[in-house]
């Protein structure tokens, strides 16, 4: 077994403009999604929209800098991430391909194989 | 004896190469340590035949000295880290696959994983399947060996950190994935067809590697109708190669070519085979190019091509495949059909198009209808700018002797 990371990367904007209708079909979605994944889901959480994020660099000096905003300003930005367990790369598209996200035009999903420190 | 050697060790690689690595990757998991083994065990053979004599079955000899070698060397290793390798062979062997149990088909389909650049999957299949060196698949890509060797690297970082797996895929997916297979291996005939650059019209190394690898799938997939249809198609195109060049090294047009100089037993084998993927409902499109590839086959003779076939067999292909060079195709078609000014008229809505503004196809199939028309000036225009676009050594010195043609006309 490996660990994979999920990452779900949109539009801010649609996704938060979805009709109570989409929203809960794109919630029951989600409910599927994990349902079909089960134990193999270590973690994943929705996070909040990228304007309120905090990002963090030293500068020359080695003093740390905040900065409003997200580490890269785009359109499509990271909008949650499952952290998921499977025997191979197929097993996460196919489970990743049940997310609604791949679906919406906007949106789509980036699969990042986790780098196991021993 | 040493030549005899040379020759069966150089044969064995082109026919064993990739069941030698298969099996070797099948026994290990590891692809890196697979062709390591490999490469040894052919080194190996060179060696070894001189002394003890070819043996009969010489893949067999392969596989067993590649196979051995890597045990010891997970051994070795086991041993050192005392822990498992990565990948161990239980593992790698399960999985589901669609019946399709040849270990070289695992190897060809984890090369062309869809997870995979298109390049990548193109310069793995060659460098893994066909055994082509490194410098070898750089130069069918036209890059330097460094960035080939850094693209093969990653990608084989790829299918072990992503852990891609080395399997055929399952019975529901193998309709997707062979596609795929297909592109790569189209996408090798096509470099050899008509080389990107340099001084031949034709790579005939790469054309061997592509039917070779096609032969290999009809052989593992012998009821796919696209698997079929793709191998017909190169053999029908590849029935024309002897004639496509003269033996000054000039490039032939079809109209102009010796067709005493077909290989007949290819067409009818490329013929037979699409006789039969066509009875499939919805022939894929390798069978309709494959058909039009036929229907110049069958000519007698240049004025006896059946042009309205083949421009209704491109109106299907443009409603299957929606590509534009398909649309330039048929463009050209037309004019054969109904004369340079309806092919003309055909072309004039691609001019716009970004992706075929660098073809250099477009220019020259212009070029040609406007020459028919003794449109002269505009003529050599259109052959500057084919020229101007061109790589091919053989296809530039065509089109400067037609432009000097144009010239002299207009003077």
């Amino acid at each position: 077994m490996a660990k994979y990371m999920l990452l779900i990367y949109g539009d801010a904007e649609q996704w938060e403009s979805m009709t109570p209708e989409q929203g809960a079909a794109h919630d029951a979605a989600h409910v599927a999604f994990r349902d079909s994944a089960g134990v193999q889901i270590i973690g994943g959480h929705e996070l909040v929209s990228s304007p309120v994020a905090t990002s963090l660099r030293a500068d020359a000096a080695g003093d740390v800098m905040l900065t409003d905003g997200p580490f890269l300003e785009t359109k499509e930005a990271l909008g949650g991430y499952y952290l998921l367990e499977a025997d191979d790369l197929d097993q996460v598209v196919k489970l990743a391909s049940l997310l609604p996200e791949v679906r919406a035009g906007h949106s789509g999903v980036e699969i990042r194989p986790v780098l196991e420190h021993e | 004896m040493t030549d005899a050697v040379g020759a069966a060790v150089a044969l064995a690689h082109r026919r064993e190469w990739a069941q030698v690595l298969a099996t070797t990757a099948q026994a290990t998991g590891d692809l890196d340590l697979a062709e390591e083994c490999a490469q040894d065990a052919f080194a190996r053979a060179l060696k070894t035949w001189p002394q003890t004599g070819i043996p009969d079955r010489p893949g067999a000899w392969l596989t067993q000295v590649a196979r051995n070698q890597a045990r010891d060397e997970l051994r070795r290793r086991e041993a050192f880290r005392r822990r498992m390798p990565l990948l161990v062979t239980d593992e790698a062997a399960a999985g589901p696959d669609a019946g399709l149990d040849d270990d070289r088909l695992r190897l060809i389909f984890t090369c062309c994983h869809p997870a995979l650049a298109r390049e990548a999957q193109a310069a793995l299949t060659l460098r893994l399947v066909c055994g082509l060196s490194t410098s070898e698949v750089a130069r069918a890509f036209l890059v330097s060996p460094a960035t080939m060797g850094a693209r093969i690297t990653r990608a084989k970082k790829k299918i072990a950190e992503a852990r891609i797996p080395y399997r055929a895929p399952a019975p529901d997916q193998l309709g997707a994935r062979v596609g795929v297979v297909l592109e790569v291996v189209q996408l090798i005939f096509t470099t050899g067809h008509t080389a990107p650059a340099g001084p031949r019209l034709i790579r005939h190394d790469l054309l061997d590697r592509a039917l070779d690898l096609g032969r290999l799938l009809h052989l593992l997939m012998p009821t796919d109708a696209e698997v079929s249809a793709q191998l017909a198609l190169m053999l029908l195109i590849d029935a024309r190669s002897a004639s496509r060049v003269g033996d000054d090294g000039r490039l032939l047009l079809l109209e102009e070519q010796d067709r005493s100089r077909w290989d007949t037993d290819q067409i009818n084998e490329g013929v037979a085979l699409l006789v039969r993927a066509l009875r499939h409902h919805n022939p894929s499109r390798y069978a309709l190019q494959a058909a039009i590839a036929a229907v110049h086959a069958e000519a007698k003779t240049w004025a006896d091509t059946d042009w309205p076939a083949i421009v209704a067999l491109y109106d299907r292909l443009l409603t299957l495949w929606p590509s534009k060079v398909v649309a330039l195709n048929r463009a050209a078609a037309i004019g054969m059909r109904d004369g340079p000014h309806a092919g003309l008229e055909q072309l004039d809505p691609l001019l716009a198009d970004p992706t075929l503004a660098t073809y250099p196809y477009l220019s020259a199939a212009r070029a040609d209808f406007l020459r028919q028309l003794r449109e002269w000036d505009k003529a050599a225009a259109a052959y500057e700018e084919a020229i101007a676009l061109t790589g091919n050594d053989p296809e530039r010195r065509f089109l400067t002797e037609r432009l000097e043609a144009v010239r002299r006309a207009s003077a």
